[in-house]
């Protein structure tokens, strides 16, 4: 377990591992997203009362879903980093951010396009869109907080502890639509109980959510990847990696 | 089974059409440069490195 453990702090290790993965979630992502694109906008049925925006959900909620997750991811590696000092954790934590901080933007982005044909408005301060504009800004500060400080090790105790102290939203986030009944719609899908979408609409977004998924690792990999070779450039195997064969 | 009578409908999305596009098209855009940015990003980095490696090689020599 702990060797485990010891290999996976390992930033070689990582960077070899995670190369053998990228080709298949790249492959993945592609063939699930360009699947449930394809389907959702020309052959999933319209919905009854909100017509052809309708179809921004299929984009709207996998990117809202990653946006959330992958706040436990950054604030999950940030306290791993902090608690048993593994600097992978770290490199994690900070490869989470931008890309979590893009998928919250499309989630917000998406909605308030969808929002101007089916509430009439682009924006309004409602509980569970400002929670998510809070979360923007989370992410964002630990951007620009990991970038601010002179030493490593201060920039990341200080964005580890932003990370956990935000985690707080996290659950706001997600029952801000039971607790303020406001305008936007309450969760379609529930991880108890059948979703409250017909079949023909429901599986394109699984494909959807599945591809988003693969998308968020792959990033996540590929981000990690970019600052080992930033953070480790003085270790042997990197120079081994740079030089011209 | 296809949703549309025909091309022009599909664009037009039922008068939903720019709302559906563009979110579409702004989401996939930002995706494909989220994952196209660190792999640049990772060129440049290794080929610095390995300038720099080459630069000391030399200093060495001479």
């Amino acid at each position: 377990m702990w060797q485990w453990f010891h290999k996976l702090g390992s930033p070689r290790w990582f960077y070899q591992i995670s190369g053998k993965f990228l080709p298949w979630l790249a492959l993945a992502s592609m063939v699930l997203i360009v699947t449930g694109v394809v389907w959702g906008l020309a052959f999933a049925p319209e919905d009854a009362r909100q017509g052809n925006s309708f179809r921004i959900i299929y984009i709207h909620v996998p990117a809202s879903f990653l946006a959330l997750a992958g706040y436990y991811v950054m604030a999950a590696a940030g306290a791993v980093g902090m608690i048993w000092k593994m600097k992978l954790a770290d490199m994690v934590m900070v490869a989470a951010a931008p890309l979590g901080a893009a998928l919250t933007f499309i989630a917000l982005f998406t909605g308030a396009v969808w929002g101007k044909p089916t509430w009439g408005t682009y924006w309004i301060w409602d509980a569970r869109i400002t929670s998510m504009l809070v979360l923007l800004f989370l992410y964002i500060g630990i951007i620009a907080l990991s970038r601010s400080f002179s030493t490593r090790e201060t920039s990341t105790r200080a964005c580890a502890i932003l990370a956990l102290v935000g985690t707080v939203n996290i659950p706001i986030i997600y029952k801000s639509v039971d607790w303020w009944y406001t305008l936007h719609q309450p969760a379609t899908i529930k991880l108890t109980g059948a979703p409250s979408m017909h079949p023909d609409m429901f599986k394109p977004l699984l494909v959807m959510i599945l591809g988003f998924y693969c998308f968020y690792a792959l990033v996540l990999l590929l981000n990690t990847r970019t600052e080992i070779l930033l953070r480790e450039g003085r270790a042997t195997w990197v120079k081994e990696l740079a030089q011209p064969k | 089974m296809f949703q549309f009578e025909n091309f022009d409908a599909f664009i037009a999305m039922g008068g939903h059409g720019p709302y559906v596009w563009g979110a579409y098209g702004l989401s996939l855009a930002i995706m494909a440069w989220l994952a196209l940015a660190p792999l640049r990003r990772q060129r440049v980095l290794l080929a610095t490195l390995r300038q720099r490696i080459q630069a000391q090689g030399q200093r060495g020599k001479g």
